[in-house]
């Protein structure tokens, strides 16, 4: 028998109120604009933008503000707002070689041309609260330098002028990557899948799984090649025209993760590589990402698989937190029937158990 | 990556929609209306946001793979003497949408362009670079300069 339950309305449009009212808090203070949210907690924004898999910094500001900065349900938020727009179309592919960077790094060459960058960083700060900012003093504005001098090379270029890392090459012009947002996944999936679903996944997940290789479960000699920060073009094709114009800017932060070797009878050895990308200053995620993209092409380097970062439908089915969110927090719904079935079920085997042991009480006592 | 065999008149239009795409829509607005010319026009579509799917290069070289997507918004207008233009960048700005896709079909007669080269868009590409250069000047600072101690072991 099936039976509707209704009820709840008021309760629900008052929770919903109260909600409100705790997000605004005291009335005396005063209410967060998006403009500070996107400037002050950019960070956060960057986050929000990277896994809600969309690039627009005012809704990701809104996202947060309305989720009281909770920021996976405010990654929800912006996954939901981006299934209400049409797609118009994909972009070409950014060249980040030619990224306006801010900061860019290598742990491989301590000169190189372009040098090391260090931009604004949290690194090198000694980790002390501050009790300045939490008032409003002045800040000085930056420091300037002639920024004259070599272009920021790739450090993977400079290790494929020897051939000593394993090239990427464009492909096939003609051929689309794959689209995880409209194909659902048939493992094992293809790398440009992989790489996608890992550039939206949770930051946290991908930091503890990059973590697990480097203690030892499917370890793969990494050393940051190169992380670079900065914002690209971006330059989409327009049928009406014929040819394809630059439609705006967007932050990236990449990391080329240099790893240990890879040849055979017939191709010397060569150092590997893991790729990490992500909207905004990101610099964990993407480190986080290319090692666990590394830790994934073991089919292609004929390693076996021993550890959970290296196991594909393991990573990549649990790595989207709007999925995991999802799951976890929908047992918080009504499973008043369900437990109703397992209130029976367990009852009727307290009683079974009981008659047994009766009877096996009585056999004894006999 | 730029389409190399376009007509002089398509790699300016080119140049031009990349300008406007970039520029912020106050400084936009203002240029226009110092421009003095808003005539009036058809909506032949939009303005309207939507998404574009963003790609990357695997290890930023290789095969492309999709990465996110980004908030675009498109418009295209049609002259009262027939010039269409279209407008298409990341944002939701549909006002900035409308006076691009404007400019854009304005444009299209030799008589404004150079008027709209001198006037609207060389001046927004200026202030884009100044923009990028003061970037690049600040991340210039935070160079590491590595200075070598020499040891005695000769």
């Amino acid at each position: 028998m099936y039976v509707a339950v209704k009820g709840g309305e008021a309760a629900i449009d008052n929770a919903h109120r109260l909600l409100a009212d705790r997000r605004r808090g005291d009335r005396s203070v005063p209410a967060l604009t998006l403009e500070q949210i996107a400037a002050q907690l950019a960070l956060a924004v960057d986050r929000v933008m990277g896994e809600g898999s969309l690039y627009d910094r005012e809704l990701a500001a809104l996202a947060i503000k309305q989720a009281r900065g909770d920021l996976i349900e405010a990654i929800f938020l912006v996954r939901a707002y981006r299934t209400t727009l049409p797609r118009f179309g994909a972009s070409l592919p950014v060249d980040t070689g030619a990224m306006l960077v801010e900061r860019r790094i290598s742990a491989c060459y301590k000169d190189l041309p372009g040098g090391q960058l260090l931009g604004p960083t949290f690194d090198y700060t000694h980790r002390l609260l501050d009790p300045e900012l939490a008032g409003d003093a002045d800040v000085d504005g930056p420091a300037t330098r002639d920024a004259g001098g070599p272009a920021v090379m790739r450090v993977s270029d400079i290790l494929a002028q020897e051939g000593l890392i394993e090239e990427e090459n464009p492909g096939q012009p003609k051929q689309e990557p794959a689209d995880i947002t409209r194909a659902p996944p048939e493992y094992p999936l293809s790398r440009d899948a992989r790489l996608q679903a890992l550039s939206r996944g949770d930051e946290g997940y991908l930091l503890a799984l990059a973590y697990s290789t480097q203690r030892g479960y499917g370890r793969t000699h990494p050393f940051a090649g190169e992380i670079r920060i900065g914002e690209v073009e971006v330059e989409a094709f327009l049928p009406e025209l014929g040819f394809a114009v630059t439609i705006g800017r967007v932050q990236l932060t990449e990391c080329q993760m240099v790893n240990q070797f890879a040849g055979s009878a017939k191709a010397p050895p060569q150092f590997t590589r893991g790729y990490g990308l992500a909207f905004g200053q990101a610099e964990r995620k993407a480190m986080a990402m290319a090692l666990v993209d590394r830790a994934l092409r073991t089919t292609e380097f004929g390693e076996d698989i021993v550890a959970p970062a290296q196991d594909q439908e393991f990573v990549l089915s649990h790595c989207d937190n709007v999925q995991a969110t999802g799951f976890v927090e929908h047992l918080k719904l009504p499973h008043y029937v369900d437990f109703q079935a397992e209130l029976d079920l367990v009852r009727r085997m307290r009683r079974e158990h009981e008659e047994r042991n009766g009877e096996a009480l009585r056999e004894a006592a006999e | 990556m730029h389409v190399t065999d376009l007509s002089d008149m398509d790699e300016r239009r080119r140049r031009r929609m990349g300008v406007l795409a970039l520029a912020p829509e106050r400084a936009l607005a203002e240029r226009f209306r110092a421009f003095g010319e808003d005539p009036a026009f058809t909506a032949v579509r939009g303005p309207e946001t939507g998404l574009m799917l963003l790609r990357g290069r695997m290890g930023g070289t290789g095969k492309p793979f999709n990465f996110g997507e980004a908030t675009v918004t498109r418009a295209t207008v049609r002259l009262s003497d027939g010039a269409v233009g279209h407008a298409l960048f990341i944002g939701r700005d549909a006002a900035k949408a409308q006076i691009a896709a404007v400019i854009d079909a304005l444009a299209g007669d030799p008589q404004r362009e150079a008027r709209i080269e001198a006037e609207i868009i060389a001046p927004l590409e200026a202030e884009q670079e100044g923009r990028d250069a003061a970037r690049r000047a600040e991340t210039a600072a935070t160079r590491v300069e590595f200075f070598t101690l020499v040891r005695g072991e000769d």
